[in-house]
């Protein structure tokens, strides 16, 4: 029997089919908007490194038919830094979690962010830790439910595209997996920036989460996303909420800036320049 | 112990132990030789002492400084099982960006580098080659320094900068007639089992310096064997001073 091939399967490793994820997850659309864009972009798979951390989505760099790293908890930045500075025409990106990328790895991302480091950085976002059993973290919205605050939660969450943009990002947006096509194109444009780009993706954990929160399905996730989102590109990021009641979504950061990487081979540029007419001048001397 | 056993998982690791400004520049570029070579983390365990302190190092020019690059796979990219190891338990590793589309990851795998996390028997598989390519290049890895060994009959087992005031007690020692010497330990792991054994059979007795509470002091007495070994802990940031350790040569006698 002839077996007609996907058009995306040589995205994807085949092998590593079945997925870890559950019924309603967004994390496969998260997957699906990146080798799109990918796709879109027509980038030479060689040349991708897809760098995740630890937890659900940190399968995500198995899964995808690039070079790729699944890091240790929290390390995906400093990891992905690495791997850009030791080869720079390797294009880079890091795709991990909210606890991943903001608790254990939250000093990597800001630093990542604040050296302006030729990295592209994709966050899903669920609220909480679904692959340990529904801890809250620091994106966990304030009142919330989750297995450890079952009371609600009294922390007040991060507002990622704020930190983001505090932190000096120069591509700063925000999604949710019901935006599928924005997103792809968010992806698109990330990927092109020179330097440190971000893209929280807000996807659904209703086996999780959602569970505790009156979002039993996949469903009711995506309706709040439908209902609560509000486009607002260019928009101040320290304003964009996330409530039950508005998700504000949009292209909040889209500045030029040289980035590390630039800076870096100047200074390299520079240095040499300098050895080469002391190294003459010795010569004449 | 943190060194070798630093995360959860079992696995076995290279430790080196510098004593001087100058040993922790050469160690560093033998650490990352190590680490191509056995792909595996290499730790520099510079204690506290000697990272503060300031010495003359020689730097070698560039073209001088021996560097060793990692075995590359010599099958193309369809046929290349990231995990399969040669002979010498090591598989040969390709580097981002050279077509193998190389997929690292912490959890237990197999040889394609498929997690296999509910696999015991993988986990069996892995772990012990993991393990057992450090423990079978043990020779080649380890390296020791021995200084006045060859008539002594107290030997002193020391690294870091503790070794420092040994070489001097044990130069003291010899001045008042006491044949001691020192057995360094570069590498601390894997653990120079041999190295320790062969001088615990022609001594009489053992010192270990350390400062901590005792921590290789237990490796030492396990490769031992018979010869009895005496413990000298310094607890704080003080070493050892050479007249505390001549004492303890001298109990040892």
């Amino acid at each position: 029997m002839n077996e007609e091939m996907h058009p995306f399967e040589i995205f994807l490793r085949r092998e590593m089919i079945p997925h870890i994820w559950c019924d309603g997850c967004g994390n496969g659309i998260i997957l699906n908007c990146y080798v799109r864009a990918l796709k879109d972009l027509d980038i030479d798979l060689n040349k991708v490194v897809t760098v995740s951390g630890i937890g659900c989505i940190g399968r995500i760099s198995g899964f995808t038919n690039t070079d790729a790293f699944h890091t240790t908890h929290g390390r995906a930045v400093a990891f992905a830094t690495g791997a850009k500075l030791a080869n720079p025409e390797l294009k880079v990106v890091v795709i991990s979690g909210d606890g991943d990328l903001f608790a254990i790895g939250g000093n990597h991302f800001i630093h990542g962010a604040r050296r302006n480091m030729d990295i592209h950085v994709i966050c899903a976002n669920n609220f909480n830790y679904g692959m340990t059993g529904g801890q809250y973290g620091p994106t966990t919205p304030l009142d919330a439910w989750t297995t450890t605050t079952p009371y609600g939660n009294v922390e007040h969450p991060f507002n990622l595209v704020h930190l983001a943009a505090a932190s000096g990002a120069v591509y700063v947006a925000r999604w949710t997996t019901l935006h599928v096509r924005r997103l792809t194109e968010s992806i698109k444009k990330a990927l092109q920036k020179e330097g440190f780009s971000f893209i929280e993706v807000i996807t659904p954990c209703p086996e999780i989460y959602g569970r505790y929160n009156k979002m039993r399905t996949g469903i009711d996730m995506m309706n709040w996303f439908r209902k609560a989102s509000e486009i607002r590109h260019q928009s101040d990021p320290a304003k964009a909420e996330i409530t039950p009641e508005r998700i504000v979504i949009g292209e909040f950061v889209d500045v030029e800036k040289p980035s590390f990487g630039r800076l870096l081979r100047g200074m390299t540029a520079k240095v040499e320049e300098k050895l080469r007419k002391e190294s003459v001048d010795e010569a004449r001397n | 112990m943190q060194a070798k056993w630093g995360s959860h998982g079992d696995y076995e690791i290279i430790a080196l132990a510098p004593s001087s400004v100058q040993e922790i520049f050469d160690l560093t570029i033998e650490a990352f030789n190590l680490s191509e070579t056995y792909r595996t983390p290499v730790v520099v365990l510079a204690d506290e002492i000697v990272g503060h302190m300031r010495e003359r190092v020689t730097i070698p020019k560039a073209d001088e400084i021996r560097v060793v690059n990692r075995k590359k796979p010599r099958v193309p990219p369809g046929e290349h099982a990231q995990f399969r190891p040669d002979q010498d338990l090591v598989p040969p590793m390709a580097c981002f960006g050279e077509g193998y589309r190389f997929y690292a990851t912490g959890l237990t795998h197999d040889e394609s580098g498929r997690p296999r996390t509910s696999s015991a028997k993988a986990q069996q598989k892995l772990v012990q080659r993991l393990c057992d390519k450090i423990r079978k290049n043990a020779d080649k890895i380890v390296k020791t320094e021995k200084t006045m060994l060859e008539d002594a009959e107290v030997a002193v087992v020391a690294y870091g900068i503790t070794s420092r005031s040994a070489i001097s007690a044990v130069r003291k020692a010899r001045e008042t007639g006491i044949k001691a010497g020192l057995l360094r330990l570069v590498t601390l792991w894997p653990f120079p089992d041999h190295q320790v054994s062969q001088v615990a059979k022609k001594v009489d007795k053992i010192v270990v310096l350390e400062m901590n509470y005792g921590q290789i002091v237990r490796e030492v007495e396990r490769a031992a064997k018979e010869t009895p070994v005496i413990f000298l802990p310094k607890l704080g940031e003080e070493p050892h001073k050479p007249a505390e350790i001549l004492q303890a040569i001298g109990r040892a006698r």
